[in-house]
């Protein structure tokens, strides 16, 4: 059987698909890809089911090689291995793919042919890091079996890929949001201000630093929040609720990121900047249609 | 109920703004009503609201809506299941229940007291969430009510047994958090390699049995 081979495993490489669904009645958030857009393309890619299991790569992405030649894909941000990104890839046996260090955007995915088959938790592979849910991030040392889960041939190269890769640092990441369940009890400040995202933010929350958002509501009743909810926290510092965030929680929300801006947030990292631009909800969903049919036409 | 989009993905669904045992009633029976539908991801059940995560490839706000006024118009969800009974085994005070002296100085009972109250009364547990399987326990004798303390600890030991204000609750995972800590219980309420359900679920009803008494 044809194995990966972690030689040194980064930052934070966990095993993911696109979540762990069905389970947020008892706490459990659904965890997966960070950037699902790009798991998503690097899975087609490759021929496999978009929701086959790949690997996530955070920051500093580690080196990897395969005991068999192998077609991958890496999509996301440019990690610096000097493959091409966004198409399938043959590497050799025993070939060392390296990935030191995205310059700009936070994750990478590497899908190989077949995927990896890795034992399903509540029906997903994905590691739900602050759980310990799903599995563990990868150490060095550590081996994951390749399966043989393709569903169809590998595809061109992909077109058009550059609208869904990270910005350069410089500009500002624009992030679209749809009004929240609290959106009457805030002003405009979120709309006004340009936040920075926090050294501690991960994969449960986004944190930002900016003009303190302030709620007029009172004391809240916990409730059920979704991803990508942007809360206001006591201090007014927004923290955007990301893959394994809380299923319920008492803070304020006045505006909830729009999925098809999720892709954006798996991007993000320490000290970029970012604003918010409210739309409507129909604008939202015809956002999200766009990108299906771009991920379509793979 | 009043239904109102919580995302371009969710819709947010609230039973009036108290806490009551009649809304907890709505809270189970639409959760038992929308679960294992198709094109619903998850139900996020709190105190008084059910927030409803969709696939909106699959289905508009407004199918969600129709159909969740479906299900709940159906009879077929009316009756709860009978409800579940569930023993905690606690070791009160000392080094597990580090905060019991201070409940009872708040309370003005002694330490016996605080155990003698918290261990007599029955409980009903509203809903899981936050932060995986934990239990929120309505039914804490109000004598007990203590407030949280000001600065959350950064690790509070899985098993803790705890009261936040009117609440009651058991930490399922050594988490950071800011809940008086009375005891703690050798039960695993989550365990990350067993798919659930959990230990504790929605519409049991729990009691503390003192095991240890540690001075």
């Amino acid at each position: 059987m044809n194995r990966l081979h972690v030689l040194s495993p980064g930052l934070q490489t966990t095993v993911q698909d696109l979540g762990r669904f069905g389970y947020a009645h008892f706490g459990i958030s659904a965890s997966g890809a960070a950037d699902p857009l790009a798991l998503r393309a690097a899975n087609l890619l490759v021929g496999n089911a978009e929701n086959a299991p790949a690997l996530e790569l955070t920051l500093n992405g580690g080196e990897y090689s395969f005991g068999q030649p192998t077609l991958i894909a890496l999509t996301g941000a440019d990690f610096g291995s000097g493959l091409p990104l966004w198409q399938p890839v043959q590497l050799r046996a025993g070939e060392v793919l390296r990935c030191p260090r995205a310059t700009h955007g936070a994750r990478a995915y590497l899908a190989v042919r077949g995927g990896f088959a890795v034992p399903l938790v509540m029906g997903s592979a994905s590691v739900h890091v602050m759980t310990g849910v799903g599995g563990r991030p990868l150490r060095a040392g550590d081996m994951l079996d390749i399966g043989d889960a393709a569903v169809r041939l590998p595809r061109k190269p992909a077109r058009g890929f550059e609208k869904y890769t990270p910005p350069v640092p410089e500009r500002t990441a624009s992030l679209r949001v749809t009004a929240g369940p609290h959106a009457r009890e805030f002003g405009e400040e979120l709309y006004r201000a340009t936040y920075t995202v926090s050294e501690e933010s991960n994969r449960m929350g986004i944190r930002l630093k900016g003009a303190p958002l302030a709620a007029h509501a009172g004391q809240m009743v916990s409730e059920g929040v979704p991803l990508g909810a942007v809360q206001a926290p006591p201090d007014g510092q927004p923290i955007i609720l990301f893959v394994e965030h809380q299923t319920t929680g008492g803070y304020p929300k006045p505006a909830t990121v729009i999925s098809a801006d999720f892709w954006r947030l798996g991007q993000l990292r320490p000290r970029d900047r970012v604003a918010f631009e409210r739309i409507t909800l129909p604008a939202a969903l015809e956002l999200l249609r766009d990108q299906e049919e771009w991920l379509y036409s793979l | 109920m009043t239904i109102r989009p919580a995302s371009d993905r969710s819709l947010f669904l609230s039973f009036g703004a108290e806490i009551s045992f009649a809304a907890h009633q709505d809270v189970a029976r639409l959760t038992r009503a929308l679960a294992g539908v198709r094109g619903i991801l998850n139900l996020h059940p709190a105190y008084n609201s059910v927030l409803v995560d969709f696939d909106p490839r699959l289905r508009t706000h407004a199918e969600v809506e129709a159909l969740i006024r479906a299900r709940l118009a159906s009879h077929e969800f009316e009756t709860p299941p009978p409800p579940r009974h569930v023993e905690i085994p606690v070791s009160y005070g000392g080094e597990f229940g580090p905060d019991l002296a201070d409940v009872a100085r708040h309370t003005g009972l002694s330490p016996a007291g605080v155990i003698e109250l918290h261990s007599a009364a029955e409980y009903l547990v509203y809903f899981v969430g936050f932060s995986t399987c934990f239990p929120y326990l309505g039914g804490l004798p109000p004598e007990l009510a203590t407030p949280r303390l000001s600065a959350p600890r950064k690790h509070v030991p899985v098993g803790s047994v705890a009261i936040g204000g009117a609440q009651a609750g058991i930490y399922p995972l050594a988490s950071p958090g800011g809940w008086r800590l009375i005891g703690r219980t050798a039960l695993t309420l989550f365990d990350a390699t067993q798919t659930p359900p959990p230990l504790l679920r929605m519409g049991d009803r729990v009691r503390f049995v003192p095991v240890e008494i540690l001075p």
